[in-house]
């Protein structure tokens, strides 16, 4: 059950290009599980731009000084995004959360890999504390385009059994993408899961690596949304179901983790003839 | 209404005042006239985690048709200067599986279900309303004009022969005794022309407006923003054009009545509609930034109006078309938000 909390902000910082912001959100914290999200208002109660922005959720901590709070990170990409890169302390914003379904933990002590892209890697610490906390190994990569856009690094080598970092120019650990190191690092340590959260393209990449070698992948997909909620149906994809019928799924309540061999990544951004209701359905529609 | 001429600031905690917000829609009563807008509630179920349904005038459901539809390609949305385009194209599980699973649980929850039907036939749209008989319905909304189709042939609302066959076919089919209303496109020369054709077709009210077509072109790829290529504006962005619809039809259909809405935000959006002539409103897009906006707006509507000596919602209805004062206050409006010089 989702909260809309008018929170203060505690604090923001810069980390790299990114930002994280701890807003005082009494109530989301104890809901919150690693891979849920907040939706953002941006702008004011007077604002021209009347969609939230959704971030998955990096930290919580239920109770303390200010009472529970909860940290997310963001990078500016428009006008909403810099607004908020602009509050400050003891400002008010307008969160709802936590949303969406959060990543699946398996009942078992089990070797798991996470593998996050960018600021995709922030759901996935709470992730891997939570993974630890039941026994699990826990093996991280993270990648991005260069090291001032990788996030948690620090984090995850304090959590993880290895973590291994690539950056597209090379700026930080290994030269290329994670799809050049997952391979080895699965092999090696015989991993039973793998936990993703990035660029689609990557999502895309580790879940044929994890189908190779017939392990089981959850993925968090990023999706753009105008509610976050389920109301508008803006941020479907493609998505094939127990039945083996495929449909456009919201990625803000049926997801946003997803099965990821369950995501038909050759046809995110379109809707192909053969899911359900479709429009260009071989012989049927209108 | 002299002397305590303030408005009051958004409803807060507070106890509503006491206005009497009933209206009456073609018969029907409704205990407020503060409604959700199609497409922007989907059936209620994931408002009421904010609110509780059952406290609006009505639930306004998503179009649906008799078959499940999966709608257009993504992206399906685009913010826009106070409003958004979007290009949906009618997803929905179909006319069985609403009725099922959405219409039931409004059912259960006994909110006022009004059940927005969108076919692209006149066939398709008798046999929705046919699919209605023996189900709780407060209302039906008959969406006309949505213009997310491949096919701009395909907007009825703009045309009024093809306007009047489809709500004579939906009347036809309807469970008796449940207002049929016809979605209006503001995308028409004349508003009115499609407004009567409806009425004499026999549509017993009218909402007023869907959202305009639109588009955005993204500079970055130098491509359409929308994966539908184009998509229906709304938002605060379109709300002088819903009220000058508005305004127009209920100049031209006095005893009609009107569900308004485009872009409605607060209560005093909502008054405006309702001065112009609307019965009832619709909340919609503003939903998507604020879940809690349905009921945040009745509070802030039924303040405003008693900050305005109304005991009844119902007088207010369409007060702007009133004559002209024959005698004009002096000093600036106390309800303005600026003072003009």
């Amino acid at each position: 059950m989702p909260l809309q909390v008018q929170g203060e902000v505690l604090s923001i910082r810069k980390v790299g290009a990114y930002n994280a912001m701890t807003v005082v959100a009494p109530g989301m914290a104890e809901l919150t599980k690693p891979g849920h999200f907040v939706a953002v208002q941006v702008g004011g109660p007077e604002s021209s731009m009347l969609l939230r922005r959704a971030f998955a959720i990096y930290d919580v901590k239920e109770r303390g000084v200010y009472g529970g709070t909860v940290e997310f990170v963001f990078a500016v990409h428009g006008k909403g995004t810099a607004w908020l890169a602009r509050r400050k302390p003891q400002d008010r914003i307008d969160l709802v959360g936590p949303l969406g379904k959060p990543f699946r933990l398996p009942a078992s002590p089990v070797t798991a890999t996470l593998v996050g892209g960018g600021y995709g890697s922030a759901p996935l610490l709470p992730l891997a504390t939570a993974l630890r906390e039941r026994g699990c190994r826990v093996d991280f990569v993270l990648g991005a385009g260069s090291a001032d856009r990788l996030f948690g690094q620090l984090d995850a080598r304090r959590i993880a059994a290895s973590t291994e970092i690539t950056t597209d120019d090379g700026s930080m650990g290994r030269k290329g993408r994670v799809s050049d190191v997952l391979p080895a690092l699965l092999d090696r340590t015989g991993s039973d899961v793998v936990y993703a959260c990035g660029p689609m393209a990557m999502l895309r990449s580790v879940t044929d690596l994890a189908a190779e070698r017939d392990i089981p992948c959850q993925v968090a997909v990023e999706e753009s949304m105008a509610c976050g909620i389920g109301v508008c149906m803006t941020c479907v994809l493609p998505v094939v179901g127990d039945d083996g019928q495929t449909r456009m799924l919201r990625s803000c309540v049926e997801g946003p983790v997803f099965l990821g061999d369950r995501v038909r990544w050759d046809d995110v951004g379109t809707v192909p003839p053969d899911v359900v209701g479709s429009l260009n359905a071989v012989g049927g529609g209108h | 209404m002299t002397e305590q001429l303030t408005v009051v600031p958004a409803s807060g905690p507070e106890p509503p005042p006491s206005v009497d917000m009933s209206t009456t829609l073609a018969g029907v009563r409704f205990p407020n006239p503060v409604f959700t807008a199609s497409g922007c509630a989907a059936a209620g179920q994931e408002l009421d985690q904010f609110f509780d349904v059952t406290l609006l005038g009505g639930v306004v459901t998503k179009s649906i048709m008799l078959a499940p539809r999966s709608g257009r390609p993504t992206p399906r949305m685009a913010e826009t200067p106070s409003g958004m385009l979007n290009s949906i194209g009618l997803q929905g599980p179909g006319i069985d599986a609403f009725l099922e699973k959405d219409l039931a649980w409004l059912a259960a929850k006994k909110a006022r279900a009004v059940v927005s039907i969108a076919g692209g036939s006149v066939d398709e749209f008798a046999k929705l309303a046919a699919r209605l008989r023996g189900h709780q319905v407060a209302m039906i909304e008959v969406n006309i004009s949505c213009p997310n189709v491949e096919d701009r042939g395909q907007v009825f609302a703009c045309d009024p022969r093809a306007s009047a066959s489809v709500i004579q076919a939906v009347k036809r089919s309807a469970p008796s005794g449940v207002p049929v209303f016809a979605k209006l496109s503001p995308d028409v020369t004349d508003i009115t022309a499609i407004a009567r054709a409806c009425v004499d077709a026999g549509a017993d009210g009218l909402s007023v407006i869907n959202t305009l077509l639109g588009m955005v072109i993204d500079t970055d790829t130098m491509r359409p923003a929308l994966g539908g290529v184009t998509g229906g504006l709304s938002g605060p962005a379109i709300r002088p054009v819903a009220v000058r619809c508005v305004w127009q039809v209920r100049q031209a259909l006095p005893d009609v009545p009107i569900l308004g809405m485009g872009g409605i935000r607060s209560g005093l959006d909502a008054l405006e509609f309702v001065l112009a002539g609307a019965n009832a409103v619709s909340v919609g897009t503003t939903v998507f930034g604020d879940p809690t906006a349905p009921v945040r707006v009745l509070g802030e509507l039924a303040h405003a109006l008693a900050a305005r000596g109304f005991a009844r919602f119902e007088d207010a209805v369409g007060l702007a078309h009133r004559p002209p004062d024959l005698h004009v206050p002096e000093g600036p409006d106390p309800l303005g938000d600026e003072v003009t010089p």
